[in-house]
C-alpha cells in the first residue's frame, strides 16, 4: 500500500510483528494529539486491530518545555484481537526533554527511543529537571536510542516553501510522523488526503507539512540511524465495513441513530465541559440531519431544556461530566417525577470537584445510581469501549422511550477520547424504536400506565389531551397534586417497580470463561478491555478464573446473583474505591472484594494479572 | 410570518380556560386577579388551550399552570425559562408562557432569565413581583426594599434591591412592560400586548401578598393616591401624571429625571420627556425603569417594544438553509465516516477513501 515514489527505493530488512505499541510525546503545543490521530487513521485502514490512549494536560498551553505541559498519544495495534492501549510501550517518540522524562518509565527494556535532539538544549533540560543531558550521561542505556535532529531536518526540508522560521519549525511533528510511518510501514495516503482537506486554503502549509512528512519517511529509509523496520499484518476481523471511531463520536452517532429509527427530531442541550464537549461539537455539525443543538447557559439549563424538548416530543439528551452531573441532579429528579424520556450522558473524569478534567475515572457510579433526593430510581448503563458508546447511547434511548424515564449513560474520559475499529452497523439492522403520542381523549389521564407501567407520552398540541404535570407528588392515574400518604407510598413504589421492570429487556449476564469456579472478576464501563485481557492471560496459565462485565448497573441483569454465587471468590476492579463492589455486596450478599485505582489512568493489564493472582491464592 | 399568528383561533369564554383544579392561593392574594385577567386575555385572543403551554418554577405564582385548562409544566425553582427554551426550540406551533416570581426569576433563576431574554426566544414571561418569599413564609427577596425586617432579616435587610424591569432592559429584552394586579383593565392591556409581541416579552406585575407583605404596593393600588404615584406610559405621549394630570417628568442636567409641575417656573408640556417604546436603544426605557416611589411616580405600561431576530426562528432557519444546501443528511453515510475499510471473508481488507 505504501507508495513513496519520489525517492530512491532502498530495501531495509522488514520484520513481522504481531503487535506494536507506539507513543508520541511532546509539548502540548507540539501537535502530538494530531500526529497520534493521523497514525491511528493510517493504522486503521491497514486493517489492524487497535486501541488508543490520548493523555494530555488540562491547560491548553502549559508553560513550554515543562513536565506539566507534556502531551502524549499512545496506540496499540496488532494483527490479532486487542482490547487495551497496552501497558508498556515499544517505541517512544520524545520531542523534548520533558516528554522523555515523563514517558521513559513506560518504555520497555530494549524499546526504541526516537529523540528530537534539537530540543535538548540547556534551558529545556533545566525545565525538565535534568541535571545533565541524558543523551550523553548514559541514562538511556538499555534502550535503542535514535537521536534525530528533527527541527533542523524539518527546516531544511521545508525551506523551498519560504515559510517563516516559526511556521516551518511547527512542521516537525509531521517529520516525526513520517519517520514513524516508515518504521512501522504505514501508508502516507490517508494523511496526505487529510492535508488536502485541512490546508485547502493554505497551499504553502499543505506543501510544507507534506515535505516534512516525506522527509521523515525518507530519513528512516535512507540513513543509517535505523537498520530495520516493522510490519504488522491486518487483523482477522469479522466481515463488514469498518471505520475508526472515538467514543464521543460514537455516542453522538448512537443518539442520532436512535432518533432516526423513531423518525424523531434529536435535541441535544449541553454546557461545555471536558471531556464531554466533543459530543456537542459533533452533533452541532449535523444541522442538515435536523439535529437541534443548544449550548445552554449552564448545566442546569441544559438538562431543563432537554426536559422541555422531551415534553414537546423530541428525542432529548444532555451530556456532561461529573461536576456538571452534580448540577443536573435536581433536573433529573424532575424528569423522574414527570416521567419523561431523556438521556443523560456522564463522561466521567477524575473527581471530586474539578478534580482531573482530562483524566479518566469511574467514581461517579454511586452518583448515577443513588445521588438524588428522595426515592428517585434512574436506569444506568455504561459503555465498555469507544465503539460500544454507539450501542449504549442507542439502548439508552430505547429504554427511555419504552419506559418513559430518564436514563443515565456512563462513559469516561478514556472511552471518550480513545478510538478503536468499529464494524459499522446498518441502520436497518438496528432494533425498531416505537413512539406513540396519540391517545383517545375519552378517559385520558396523564398518569395512567401501560403493562410496563409507563405513562402516556402525550405532547402539547394534541387535541383534547391538555393536562398539567409538575414536580409535586402526583395522584396515581390523574396526575393531580396529591399529599395523600397512601398515594405517596403507591407512587414511590410504582416508580421503583417501573424501573426495576426494565430487567425484562436486559439480556442475561454473560460470563467469559467457565460459568463456575474459583474466581469471578466483575467489571463495568471502560475497564472492559484491560480486565478481559488480564483474565484471558491468567486463564491461559490454567487458572480457574472467569470474567463478567456489566453494562446494566441499574437495574442489574436478572441472573447476576446466580452468576456471582457460582464462584468461590469475587474480585471487582474499578477506577474508584469500590463502588460497584459495594452495590454487589449490598444487593446479593456476596463477599465481593474491591480492587480500586484512582490515578486518572486506566488499569494496566500487568497490575490486574498480579491482583487476580493474589485473589486466586486468597491473599488480600 | 410569525409562529403565533398561524395559531388556530378558538371561541371560548374566560371560564373555559379554568382547569378543574381547586385554586389554593390565600384568600385575598393578588394572584387571583392576575389569573382572572389572563383568562380574559386568552379568551379575547382566541387562544387554543391545546396549543398553549404555561411553564413555571417554584413559588406561589408558579402554581398558576395547574389552574388553567391548557398544557402546563410546574417545573423546578428558577428553571422555567430553561424548560421553556427547550420546548420552544423543538416546537414552533405552540404559544409558550413562563410564570415566575421575584425570588424564582431574579434570585435562584436569574441566570436562566438573563439568557432567555438576551436570546430573544419567542416566549412570554410574567413575573409576579410581591417583594417577598411567600411560599417559604416571608423571607426577604431580591426585590424587597432595603432595611426590610423579615424572618430572615430580623434586624433589617442590607442588600440593595433589583428592579425587574431594569434587569430585563439590561438584558435588552425586546418587550418590557409593567402592570398592577389591582388595575384589571391595564393588566389586560399589557398582557394582550405581551401576547402579541414576537420575541421575548417580559412583564412585571406588582402583586400583593396580603399575608407576608401586605400593602407593599399600596402606593400603586390605593385609588385615593395611585394617580399621584403612577405614570402611565403611552407611546409618543409626554410623561404626564397626577390626579389632575398637572405634573410631568423632565430630563434635567446629568440625565437626571425631574418631577415638574406645569406652570411652575415656566414649565410647559413641551419640556417633558416623550415616551418612545420603539426606540432602538433601551436607554430611555432603562431611565424610566429607574423611577421609584416615593421620589418619583412609577411607570406602568410598555417600556419597550421593538423587533429583533428571534433565536428559535434563527435556529430553524439555519436548519432549513443547511438542509436545502447540503440536502437531507444520509445517516448511514455519516456513520461510515470519511475513511472505511471493508473486510470480506478470507481476503485482505480493502480501503475505501
Amino acid at each position: 500500500m505504501t507508495q513513496v515514489t519520489d525517492q530512491k527505493v532502498i530495501h531495509k530488512p522488514i520484520e513481522d510483528l504481531r503487535r506494536a505499541i507506539v507513543r508520541f510525546a511532546g509539548d502540548s503545543g507540539d501537535g502530538m494529539q494530531l500526529v497520534g490521530t493521523q497514525f491511528t487513521n493510517a493504522t486503521a485502514v491497514l486493517g489492524n486491530d487497535l486501541a488508543t490512549l490520548p493523555d494530555f494536560p488540562a491547560e491548553i498551553r502549559a508553560p513550554a518545555g515543562t513536565l506539566a505541559g507534556v502531551s502524549g498519544f499512545q496506540i496499540n495495534f496488532a494483527s490479532d484481537e486487542i482490547h487495551t492501549p497496552g501497558d508498556t510501550i515499544q517505541t517512544l517518540v520524545a520531542m523534548n526533554p520533558a516528554a522523555l522524562k515523563v514517558n521513559l518509565p513506560d518504555l520497555e527494556q530494549g524499546g526504541h527511543l526516537i529523540i528530537n535532539t534539537d530540543a535538548f538544549t540547556a534551558p529545556n533540560l533545566k525545565l525538565a529537571g535534568y541535571a545533565s543531558n541524558p543523551l550523553d550521561d548514559g541514562g538511556l542505556a538499555g534502550f535503542h536510542v535514535h537521536p534525530v535532529p528533527m527541527t533542523k531536518l524539518t527546516l531544511e526540508a521545508v525551506k523551498e516553501t519560504g515559510l517563516k522560521h516559526k511556521d516551518a519549525e511547527r512542521c516537525k511533528n509531521f517529520f516525526a510522523l513520517g519517520l514513524a510511518y516508515w518504521l512501522y510501514d504505514r501508508p502516507l495516503e490517508p494523511t496526505l488526503k487529510w492535508m488536502d482537506a485541512k490546508f485547502g486554503q493554505r497551499p504553502e502549509l499543505r506543501k510544507a507539512n507534506e515535505l516534512a512528512l516525506r522527509a521523515g519517511y525518507n530519513y528512516g529509509n535512507t540513513t543509517e540511524v535505523f537498520q530495520v523496520h516493522y510490519r504488522v499484518r491486518p487483523a482477522r476481523q469479522e466481515p463488514g465495513i469498518y471505520r475508526k471511531v472515538r467514543g464521543n463520536d460514537a455516542t453522538a452517532l448512537g443518539l442520532m441513530a436512535a432518533a432516526w429509527k423513531a423518525g424523531k427530531q434529536l435535541f441535544y442541550a449541553s454546557y461545555p465541559i471536558t471531556p464531554a464537549s466533543d459530543i456537542l461539537h459533533e452533533l452541532a455539525r449535523h444541522k442538515n440531519f435536523g439535529v437541534r443543538v443548544f449550548q445552554a447557559e449552564d448545566e442546569i439549563a441544559a438538562i431543563c431544556a432537554a426536559i422541555g424538548a422531551a415534553y414537546g416530543g423530541a428525542f432529548a439528551a444532555t451530556g456532561t461530566s461529573g461536576p456538571g452531573m452534580a448540577l443536573k441532579t435536581e433536573g433529573l429528579g424532575l424528569a423522574v417525577m414527570l416521567e419523561l424520556p431523556l438521556v443523560v450522558i456522564n463522561v466521567q473524569r477524575g473527581g471530586p470537584s474539578t478534580g482531573l478534567p482530562t483524566k479518566t475515572e469511574q467514581a461517579d457510579l454511586f452518583q448515577a445510581v443513588m445521588g438524588r433526593n428522595g426515592e428517585c430510581p434512574v436506569p444506568v448503563l455504561a459503555a465498555r469501549s469507544p465503539s460500544d458508546c454507539f450501542d449504549t447511547a442507542f439502548e439508552a434511548f430505547r429504554i427511555a422511550v419504552r419506559y418513559m424515564t430518564p436514563v443515565i449513560m456512563l462513559s469516561d474520559g478514556y472511552l471518550a477520547n480513545g478510538s478503536e475499529p468499529w464494524r459499522v452497523p446498518r441502520l436497518e439492522d438496528l432494533p425498531a424504536i416505537e413512539v406513540r403520542h396519540d391517545y383517545p381523549a375519552e378517559g385520558f389521564q396523564p398518569y395512567m400506565r401501560n403493562e410496563r407501567l409507563a405513562r402516556p407520552w402525550a405532547i402539547p398540541g394534541t387535541r383534547g389531551l391538555a393536562h398539567r404535570i409538575g414536580g409535586l407528588e402526583k395522584e396515581d392515574v390523574t396526575g393531580k397534586v396529591s399529599y395523600d400518604p397512601e398515594n405517596h407510598q403507591r407512587m414511590v413504589d410504582l416508580r421503583a417497580r417501573k424501573v426495576a421492570g426494565i430487567v425484562e429487556m436486559i439480556p442475561d449476564q454473560e460470563v467469559l470463561g467457565d460459568p463456575e469456579g474459583e474466581l469471578l472478576v466483575v467489571s463495568w464501563g471502560g475497564t472492559y478491555g484491560s480486565v478481559r485481557t488480564a483474565v484471558e492471560q491468567v486463564r491461559q496459565l490454567g487458572e480457574s478464573v472467569s470474567h463478567a462485565h456489566l453494562r446494566h448497573l441499574h437495574p442489574m441483569p436478572a441472573n447476576l446473583g446466580d452468576v456471582l454465587r457460582r464462584f468461590r471468590r469475587v474480585l471487582v476492579p474499578e477506577l474508584n474505591l469500590g463502588q460497584l463492589c459495594t452495590l454487589l455486596r449490598a444487593r446479593y450478599l456476596v463477599d465481593a472484594r474491591p480492587f480500586g485505582k484512582v490515578k486518572g489512568k486506566p488499569f494496566n493489564v500487568a497490575e490486574l494479572v498480579e491482583r487476580i493472582d493474589r485473589a486466586l491464592k486468597g491473599v488480600e | 410570518m410569525s409562529a403565533t399568528a398561524t395559531l388556530p383561533v378558538v371561541n371560548l369564554q374566560p371560564k373555559d380556560y379554568a382547569s378543574d383544579a381547586e385554586v389554593r392561593w390565600c384568600p385575598g392574594c393578588g394572584d387571583y386577579s392576575i389569573l382572572a385577567q389572563l383568562k380574559k386575555v386568552l379568551s379575547t385572543l382566541g387562544r387554543d388551550p391545546d396549543r398553549t403551554v404555561f411553564i413555571s418554577g417554584i413559588g406561589c405564582s408558579s402554581r398558576l399552570p395547574y389552574y388553567l385548562a391548557t398544557y402546563g409544566v410546574h417545573g423546578i425553582h428558577g428553571r422555567a425559562p430553561a424548560i421553556a427554551s427547550g420546548l420552544r426550540l423543538v416546537r414552533q406551533d405552540l404559544e409558550i408562557w413562563v410564570i415566575t416570581g421575584d425570588g424564582d426569576g431574579l434570585s435562584i433563576g436569574g441566570n436562566h432569565l438573563l439568557h432567555a431574554i438576551r436570546r430573544n426566544l419567542n416566549i412570554k414571561i410574567l413575573m409576579f413581583n410581591n417583594r417577598i418569599y411567600g411560599l417559604t413564609k416571608g423571607q426577604v427577596s431580591p426585590t424587597s426594599e432595603i432595611n426590610k425586617k423579615t424572618v430572615s432579616t430580623p434586624y433589617g435587610s442590607v442588600g440593595a434591591m433589583i428592579s425587574p424591569c431594569s434587569f430585563a432592559l439590561g438584558c435588552e429584552a425586546t418587550f418590557v412592560a409593567r402592570s398592577v394586579d389591582m388595575i384589571p383593565n391595564h393588566l389586560q392591556y399589557v398582557l394582550e400586548r405581551a401576547a402579541r409581541h414576537e420575541g421575548v416579552a417580559f412583564v412585571e406585575i406588582y402583586q400583593n401578598c396580603n399575608i407576608f407583605n401586605d400593602g407593599a404596593f399600596q402606593h400603586a393600588t390605593d385609588r385615593e393616591i395611585r394617580d399621584d404615584n403612577l405614570i402611565e406610559l403611552s407611546h409618543g405621549k409626554a410623561l404626564i401624571f397626577g390626579r389632575n394630570q398637572d405634573r410631568g417628568i423632565r430630563l434635567g442636567s446629568g440625565y437626571r429625571p425631574e418631577v415638574v409641575r406645569f406652570g411652575e417656573n415656566g414649565v410647559s408640556i413641551y419640556d417633558l420627556l416623550i415616551h418612545d417604546e420603539r426606540a432602538p436603544a433601551p436607554a430611555l426605557a432603562f431611565l424610566l425603569s429607574r423611577l421609584q416611589h416615593p421620589e418619583y411616580p412609577e411607570p406602568i405600561g410598555v417600556f419597550r417594544d421593538v423587533q429583533a431576530p428571534i433565536y428559535d426562528r434563527l435556529i430553524n432557519e439555519q436548519i432549513d438553509r443547511l438542509t436545502a444546501e447540503k440536502g437531507p443528511g444520509d445517516l448511514q453515510k455519516l456513520m461510515y465516516g470519511p475513511e472505511t475499510w471493508e473486510v470480506r471473508a478470507g481476503e485482505e481488507p480493502v480501503f475505501h477513501g
